[in-house]
């Protein structure tokens, strides 16, 4: 277990390296990018060995200490447990065959400009910070890797620096997450005045010693966290930065914006779990935001013409079901569904980005079409990654897991949200089989170069096949970690009922959308002709019109208020003593005008006005 | 005898550079004259760290000083000349001398006249500094905070830039006036003490220990200790006493930002830490609220500033007044957690403001302006120079990983257990200071490029001293106790002072 920390150590080096020579070959470049990404992958398998054979304990390994004041200390330390197992397996493993794929992707997306090493540099940055956070044994360390993500997010949204567009995206993403972090920043004060400690550990252990179930200082505590959750988790209402984070580069787009650094809000929340159990008012919260959010994000999907903007939105959709999960109080079926959203998703984005360098960098589905013929894999891809994300029942991963939230929703009591979601479901499925209907299918449009080479191939054909029931058989070793929830109240019988129309809820989904998308299209052109229907597009377009409200009661305000001091009026108070002194100096300079006339009134004017003085008093 | 030599070493060779000039015109040898005496103060002062120890101990009476030099100077008036060192100065004086190094390099092309008399100004301006953070007694407290202000004026006057029509002059007179106005109340504080002393206990005398002791309440002590506030505020600086600060940088050469933004502004938080909370423990306890609220008000007010510069030094001019409100707040909520977090803020805010008024030098000698709407996309046409930008300017909205993230995360740890909210509403101050950090990198190196042609790249001076800084600021981050080890007896002491009040005024 002591190679742990090169696990961490390999991705550092490599953006070490890679930022200190931005002008190495994109061989070489593509050689330390990935390698290093690949051990780290190889010591994730050596690890994930070792602990099968262990007890199943968790191991800590203090690398220094890192800051001490007093009673405040904080060790740089990592934390293995069956949990951060998880995770790191799904960063490394995932994250090595995207980095493989962007080796390929970058290439013919650069086509020769500079910035491949750059871009290296800034993904090894980001798995670097990806391991510290779940590997933090302190929430300082957590919340070092916290932000660590966030700015190479900021950074790779970025990333195609020179488009005004992308700088703003990159630029909303930075600012909308950091609102999220001040409340987790606040979370952190919070309990370590407290409890005198940032160890997870002890802080679950202690938090129930010191709270009651529903303290009022529980669930602010819970609050906070779950308010940092939300913005990295691009849930409502701090979702808004997701869609326009697609504006990075696809690769980019797979690993941080799908399959790993937005489900660090679940990964945070399901890690102080006990917190959020003594805070029962927000952990239903929790499960609502989820339910609205993949909703909300359900029906914006339907409405999007920009291929990535439908994967963000479904990636919104799904993290909404994982929070849902965590709020119904099945742990380990929203970690499940963590692992298993980030091999489809992760599958589904770098499809799209091979579907989008074979389409010559087009983006809008509606002028794609028909792609069946000329991109078989990447159409066999969409389809295994689509089924997987409508959870199409038994030879799909995302029916063992997704099917899983739902049942314990409903097992667990709240029956209206698990109709909600059951509603999301069929929302998925429409919008999913209405993408690949659309893209694969139809009239072609366009003529695609399909991508080659075994960096294109071998990270697809290894995500398709984890998206299959193969990747439902992976069970992650969370027993030691999260608790099993509530008592169920229902049946083995009532279990198969609700699976089955589970199943046939996303069945019939496929066959709206083939009713809508397939063929002449008859039917939706009508929906849309008709100006009920265009004004509920454009309202689903816009995402429910949260940028035009977040315009208005943030932005504009602050510019406002930016505008009026420019000038810096309390500095122009202070400049006021200055003008007081040259106006004084005019005035009295006046009198000096050298005509005697003057000088004689004044005087006998101050003599009388003396005199009068003096006989008045 | 280390202490004097401390002292003596910028100011003599500050003298050296000038007197070369005279002799020998256009050489480049004061440079290296300049350089060479940076190197011993900085030098000498680690030597201090090595040798030092600076450990927690029981409070005493008499301050642990670890060394401390007096002779009488006026004896009459119980002046004496009374140099002492404890891990605060310490740290502050290594502060100066690495800054001085910065603060010489980066000058080293952008000065090109009167080399000689610019480094006797900036030695002087240096021996200065040292000379506040060495004084214990009041009167050369007083008599070393007006002398840094001379050279200074003459940094910015003869050296200085044009901005917005503005002559360097005037930004010169601006911050004479405003630093030596405050500095008479200081002066006036600093006799009443005295006199207040005198009358209870018949000894006149200037001392800092024997002054810490007066039991001194009521009007009297509001009055004094404003008179100390208010010049420290100034320096600090505080809204609304902040008008001097924003000319000051934006129209000093390089070296004079480094200095001002990384040293000069230090000397405020020092002369709180070191005179204003122990010399008045109750009325600076009763203060508290008031300075915390000014802390706040100095956070949002310096970052909504900031975002509306045009001017790239004006913009990181501002941000120091948002920074220095998080120290304002850390020093009065006077724990333990938050003091130290005052000094990590202090040293990593010196680094990554020095950084970040260095790129704006050198964006400046290979464009010419300084006006932000002038640049942009400037990202992929100057080598490295972007991504330092982007580094340093990471560090001042508070990245995890550099010392500034550690300074401003321990003053609001330490700062909750006092005053909760204030810790609260500062917390948003975080987002904006990501605001107007990210304005700048948006401004000045996003967006389409304006022209294609490449623009120099940075020379290995200007690379190494960047780099170096660099560095420093992330050693900060990933092992603090560098600093926080050396700070922690003094701040102890200073906790020390500021608690037994409490339990007075409780």
């Amino acid at each position: 277990m002591n190679i742990l920390p090169l696990i961490v150590l390999f991705p550092l080096l490599g953006a070490l390296i890679l930022a200190f020579n931005p002008r190495l070959p994109n061989r070489l470049a593509a050689l330390v990018g990935v390698g290093s990404i690949g051990l780290s992958a190889l010591v994730m398998v050596w690890l994930n060995w070792l602990f099968y054979l262990g007890d199943g304990g968790g191991f800590t390994q203090t690398l220094w200490q890192w800051v001490t004041v007093g009673d405040f200390r904080m060790g740089f330390t990592l934390y293995l447990d069956g949990l951060s197992l998880t995770m790191i397996s799904v960063i490394t493993g995932v994250g090595f065959l995207i980095h493989l794929f962007a080796s390929w992707y970058m290439e013919k997306d650069l086509e020769g400009a500079p910035g491949y090493a750059r871009f290296f540099a800034y993904m090894n940055l980001f798995v670097f910070s990806m391991l510290l956070l779940v590997l933090g044994d302190n929430l300082l360390l957590l919340y070092l890797g916290w932000e660590g993500v966030g700015l190479c997010s900021y950074l790779l949204i970025g990333y195609y620096y020179q488009s005004e567009y992308n700088a703003w995206c990159a630029f909303k993403a930075f600012i909308v997450t950091r609102i999220g972090d001040v409340f987790l920043a606040i979370g952190l004060f919070l309990l370590f005045t407290r409890f005198g400690t940032l160890d997870i550990q002890q802080l679950l252990q202690q938090a129930p010693q010191v709270w009651q179930e529903g303290d009022l200082m529980a669930e602010v505590a819970a609050l906070m966290l779950l308010g940092g959750a939300l913005g990295k988790s691009a849930q409502l209402p701090l979702h808004t930065w997701l869609a326009d984070a697609m504006a990075g580069p696809t690769p980019v787009s797979a690993l941080i914006h799908a399959a790993t650094m937005v489900t660090a809000g679940v990964y945070l929340i399901a890690r102080t779990h006990t917190i959020f159990e003594l805070a029962p008012f927000t952990l239903s919260l929790v499960a609502l935001i989820g339910l609205l959010t993949l909703l909300v994000a359900g029906f914006t999907a339907l409405a999007q013409t920009d291929i990535k903007r439908v994967l963000a939105y479904s990636t919104m959709s799904q993290i909404g079901y994982m929070f849902l999960a965590l709020g119904v109080q099945a742990w380990d079926v929203a970690i499940f569904h963590l692992m298993i959203h980030a091999f489809f998703k992760a599958l589904l984005f770098l499809t799209s980005g091979s579907v989008i360098i074979a389409c010559h960098h087009e983006q809008n589905i509606f002028k794609m079409g028909g792609l069946w013929r000329s991109l078989k894999l990447p159409y066999a891809c969409f389809l295994i990654g689509g089924a997987a994300l409508s959870a199409l029942p038994l030879v799909t991963a995302g029916f063992y897991s997704k099917d899983e939230i739902l049942w314990l929703t409903f097992d667990h009591g709240y029956s209206l949200l698990w109709l909600g979601a059951l509603l999301g479901a069929l929302l998925t499925s429409i919008y999913t089989f209405r993408m690949i209907f659309i893209v694969f299918h139809g009239r072609e449009q366009i003529h695609p170069h399909a991508g080659r080479g075994i960096a294109h191939h071998l990270p697809l054909l290894a995500l398709a096949l984890l998206s299959t029931f193969v990747g439902g058989m992976i069970h992650p070793p969370l027993a030691n970690v999260l608790p099993a929830g509530p008592e169920g109240q229902y049946g083995h019988l009532i279990r198969v009922l609700t699976e089955v129309l589970a199943a046939v809820v996303a069945l019939v989904g496929v066959g709206i959308a083939a009713a809508l998308f397939l063929g002449r299209r008859r039917l939706i052109g009508n929906l849309m002709e008709a100006k009920e229907g265009d004004r509920l597009r454009r309202f689903f377009y816009s995402g429910f019109a949260f940028d035009w409200l977040y315009e208005r009661i943030t932005v504009r305000p602050f510019l406002f208020i930016a505008r009026l001091h420019r000038r810096d009026w309390v500095n122009s108070l202070v400049n006021m003593w200055p003008a007081l002194a040259l106006g004084l100096n005019d005035l009295l300079l006046g009198t000096q005008n050298g005509r005697l006339r003057w000088y004689a009134a004044v005087m006998t004017g101050g003599a009388v006005s003396m005199l009068f003085l003096l006989l008045l008093f | 005898m280390m202490l004097p030599l401390l002292l003596l070493i910028p100011f003599v060779g500050g003298l050296l550079c000038w007197q070369y000039e005279l002799v020998r015109p256009n050489t480049a040898l004061p440079r290296w004259i300049a350089l060479a005496t940076m190197v011993l103060l900085l030098v000498l002062a680690l030597w201090q760290w090595v040798t030092g120890d600076y450990a927690i101990s029981t409070v005493g009476s008499e301050p642990d000083w670890q060394s401390q030099f007096r002779i009488p100077w006026i004896s009459f008036f119980g002046i004496s000349f009374h140099l002492a060192l404890d891990g605060l100065s310490l740290i502050m004086i290594t502060l100066t001398g690495l800054l001085g190094i910065l603060a010489v390099v980066c000058s080293w092309k952008e000065i090109d006249h009167r080399i000689g008399f610019f480094h006797l100004n900036l030695m002087w301006v240096i021996g200065g500094v040292v000379g506040v953070f060495l004084a214990v007694d009041l009167f050369l407290f007083f008599f070393f905070w007006e002398m840094m202000l001379v050279p200074m004026y003459f940094l910015i006057a003869l050296w200085g830039h044009e901005s917005e029509g503005r002559s360097p002059v005037s930004a010169a007179i601006k911050f004479f006036i405003y630093t030596q106005a405050s500095g008479l109340l200081m002066l006036v504080s600093i006799l009443g003490l005295v006199f207040f002393h005198y009358a209870q206990t018949g000894v006149l005398t200037f001392d800092y220990t024997v002054l810490r002791d007066t039991p001194i309440t009521g009007t009297m002590a509001w009055v004094l200790m404003l008179g100390f506030f208010i010049a420290f505020a100034v320096k600090l600086p505080i809204v609304p006493l902040h008008g001097w600060l924003p000319d000051a940088h934006a129209q000093a050469p390089t070296a004079g930002s480094v200095d001002l933004a990384g040293i000069l502004l230090k000397t405020a938080a020092y002369g709180l830490l070191r005179f204003a909370l122990p010399l008045f423990p109750d009325t600076s306890q009763a203060f508290a609220p008031v300075a915390m609220g000014l802390g706040l008000v100095g956070i949002f007010y310096g970052a909504v500033l900031a975002f509306s510069q045009t001017d790239i030094k004006r913009l990181i001019a501002c941000s120091s007044i948002s920074h220095m409100g998080f120290v304002l707040i850390g020093i009065y909520a006077g724990t333990q957690l938050a003091l130290q977090g005052v000094i990590l803020q202090m040293v990593a805010h010196a680094f990554s403001a020095a950084g970040l008024f260095m790129i704006s030098g050198q964006l400046y000698e290979r464009l010419h302006t300084r006006d932000m709407r002038k640049m942009g996309g400037l990202f992929g046409r100057l080598g490295a120079l972007p991504g330092f930008a982007l580094a340093f300017v990471m560090a001042s909205l508070g990245m995890p990983g550099t010392g500034n993230f550690i300074g401003e995360f321990l003053i609001l740890f330490g700062a909750f257990d006092v005053a909760p909210w204030v810790v609260v509403v500062a917390s948003f101050g975080l987002v904006l200071s990501a605001v107007y950090s990210l304005i700048l990198m948006h401004r000045v190196y996003w967006g389409p490029p304006k022209a294609e042609t490449t623009i120099a790249r940075l020379d290995r001076r200007e690379y190494l001293m960047l780099l170096g800084t660099l560095v420093l600021l992330i050693a900060l981050g990933f092992y603090p106790q560098l600093v926080l080890d050396v700070s922690q007896g003094a701040m102890n002491e200073v906790r020390h002072w500021f608690a037994v009040s409490s339990s007075f005024a409780g």
